[in-house]
Parts: C-alpha cells; sequence; structure tokens
C-alpha cells in the first residue's frame, strides 16, 4: 500500500475521522513485518488493540432456573393437613384414658364447689335485704307528687 | 426461555461486557465478577429481554453503569491499588520482548486516560462498534464521542513516541 495513502489515514485517524474499514486497512499495513521508520510507534497501538480484542470472558456463570411455586396446590395441601388434624382430633377425644369413678370423682369435686360458691352468694344476698326499706320509704315519697299539680295549676292561671 | 436460547444470545457479546469492565476496573478478577453479575441481571429479566431491540448495546450501557457503580465505591473506601505507577527500567535486548513491552506500555498509557477516553477506545478501537452504537450506548452526540476519541488517540500516540525515543533523542 502507498505510504501516502496511509499517512493520510494516519491523520484522519488521529481526528476521529475514519471509518471502520479504513480503521482495518491501518490494522493490516501495521501487523506487517516492516513498517516505516517514523511510524512505528503506531505498531504498539494497534497490535495492543487487536490483541486486547482476543481475550476471552472464560468463567462459567450459573444460571439457576427459579422453580415457580404453585400456590394452588399450596392450598390443597393446606386442607389436607387440616383435615388430618381435625380427624385426629376427634380421634383422640373419642378414646380419652380417665375411668368412671375418676369421672365422678371429678364431678363431685365440682358440685361441692359450686355449692359452696351459692352458698356464699344466699349470704351475701341475706345481708343486702334492708335495702328493700328504701323502696318502702320510696313510695311514701310518692305524695310528694301532689305539690306538682297546684304549680301546674297556678302557671296554667 | 431456556437457558440455551439465553446462551445463543449472550455469548456473543460476553466476551466485549468482560473486556470492557476490564478496561474500567483494570482487575481481571473484578472484571469476571462484574461480568457475571451483568449475566445475571439479564437472566434475572429474560422475560422482558426480546422486548428490547439490541440486547448487546443495552448490556454494554449496563456494564459500563455497574463499572462506573463499582469504581465509585472503591474511591469510597479510601482504598486504592494503583497499577500502572512502575517503570520498567529493564532495557529489553530482543526484538519479541520489545514489542511485548510496548504492548505492555499502551495498556498502561491507556489507564491513565480519563475514564470516558478509556471506554470510547476500548468500544471503537478494539470492540470496533459504529459511532452511532457507541452514541446510543455512551448516551453522548457522535461529535462528542470523535472528539474524545481524537484526544485519546493523539495522547496515546504522544506518549508511545516519548518512550519510543527514550534513549534515543
Amino acid at each position: 500500500m502507498v505510504l501516502n495513502n496511509i499517512e493520510q489515514l494516519l491523520e484522519k485517524y488521529d481526528n476521529g475521522e475514519t471509518t471502520l474499514q479504513e480503521e482495518q486497512q491501518l490494522k493490516d499495513y501495521f501487523s506487517q513485518e516492516t513498517v516505516a521508520p517514523h511510524l512505528e510507534m503506531y505498531r504498539p497501538m494497534f497490535a495492543y488493540f487487536s490483541k486486547s480484542s482476543k481475550e476471552q470472558f472464560t468463567k462459567q456463570v450459573p444460571l439457576k432456573t427459579k422453580s415457580v411455586i404453585h400456590y394452588k396446590w399450596l392450598s390443597v395441601a393446606a386442607v389436607g393437613v387440616l383435615m388430618f388434624g381435625f380427624f385426629f382430633n376427634s380421634f383422640l377425644n373419642e378414646t380419652d384414658d380417665y375411668t368412671e369413678t375418676e369421672k365422678a370423682l371429678a364431678y363431685q369435686q365440682v358440685k361441692e364447689s359450686l355449692h359452696f360458691v351459692s352458698k356464699q352468694f344466699n349470704k351475701g344476698t341475706e345481708k343486702v335485704g334492708y335495702l328493700e326499706a328504701i323502696n318502702t320509704a320510696g313510695i311514701q315519697v310518692d305524695y310528694l307528687k301532689e305539690f306538682n299539680h297546684p304549680l301546674r295549676r297556678v302557671f296554667n292561671n | 426461555m431456556t437457558q440455551s436460547d439465553f446462551l445463543t444470545i449472550v455469548t456473543p457479546f460476553k466476551d466485549k461486557v468482560f473486556r470492557l469492565a476490564k478496561r474500567l476496573l483494570v482487575s481481571t478478577e473484578e472484571a469476571e465478577d462484574a461480568t457475571q453479575e451483568i449475566l445475571m441481571k439479564l437472566w434475572k429479566n429474560k422475560k422482558t429481554i426480546k422486548n428490547y431491540n439490541n440486547v448487546e448495546a443495552f448490556s454494554m450501557t449496563m456494564t459500563k453503569n455497574f463499572c462506573y457503580d463499582k469504581l465509585k465505591s472503591k474511591h469510597a473506601q479510601n482504598l486504592k491499588i494503583v497499577h500502572n505507577n512502575y517503570e520498567d527500567t529493564q532495557v529489553a535486548l530482543q526484538k519479541q520482548l520489545e514489542v511485548s513491552d510496548s504492548l505492555e506500555w499502551v495498556g498502561k498509557i491507556m489507564n491513565t486516560l480519563p475514564e470516558q477516553q478509556k471506554l470510547i477506545v476500548q468500544l471503537r478501537d478494539i470492540e470496533q462498534y459504529e459511532f452511532k452504537e457507541i452514541a446510543k450506548m455512551l448516551d453522548m452526540n457522535e461529535t462528542a464521542i470523535r472528539v474524545n476519541l481524537s484526544r485519546a488517540r493523539k495522547t496515546i500516540r504522544e506518549q508511545l513516541t516519548s518512550t519510543h525515543n527514550y534513549g534515543i533523542k
């Protein structure tokens, strides 16, 4: 290739005006064994560019496929677990391991304690019995209402 | 979308994502982590991926933003590992060594560029995207990209010239 041409291209190249084809021409020229001595400094530049473009990414990238959770089936499973739970619950209730005497004893104890509570309750109500006196007094005070009648009569006139 | 569908979409540009991340984050391990993160994000959003008309450009923008965030948090940590502030004083004897040495130099010079210029050189000179695509990825107009690219290329050339002539002139 004519040296003149190369020099022109280089000038364009330095100004950032070359096309990719022209840059390829330059690369080809500078990959030769012999280059014009005054252009020697361009050689490592182009050699570096072509060398760098050959570097490769070799690391393996783990690509995980994310398993999609099916909520529909999740709910089905949940219902299953719930029903299983209920079934076992009732099953256990049927076979409680208390004997008849123990049951009777427990019943007796509950009865006694409730009886005691009611006795105390009654005692309480007896003591509050005198409050009825207030009621009778209230009835007696009713005649005070008679005051209203004369007052009304006065206002009406 | 199955894994293989996803891989056919992602494979053409996953190296580009990695290289872009490496350009910005410098360390290979960090770039690998970043790439993995980006791919996982894409995988997570695989349902919406079909709606993007250009997954590649979208991923590159994502990578850029992700790396910027990473860099920001790193600056905030007040911890900075500088990879490019040592000089190799040994004189390379063989031509082969010299070449690989100057290749390294280009990398070092690129690391000193401002982040935006780094990005643009990476996308244009290494990944060979059209200006239109780069404009979309970086959300800039084409003129600004050309200006930045020109500045970066000139910086690289000038620095290379001075190292190239080191000891000669």
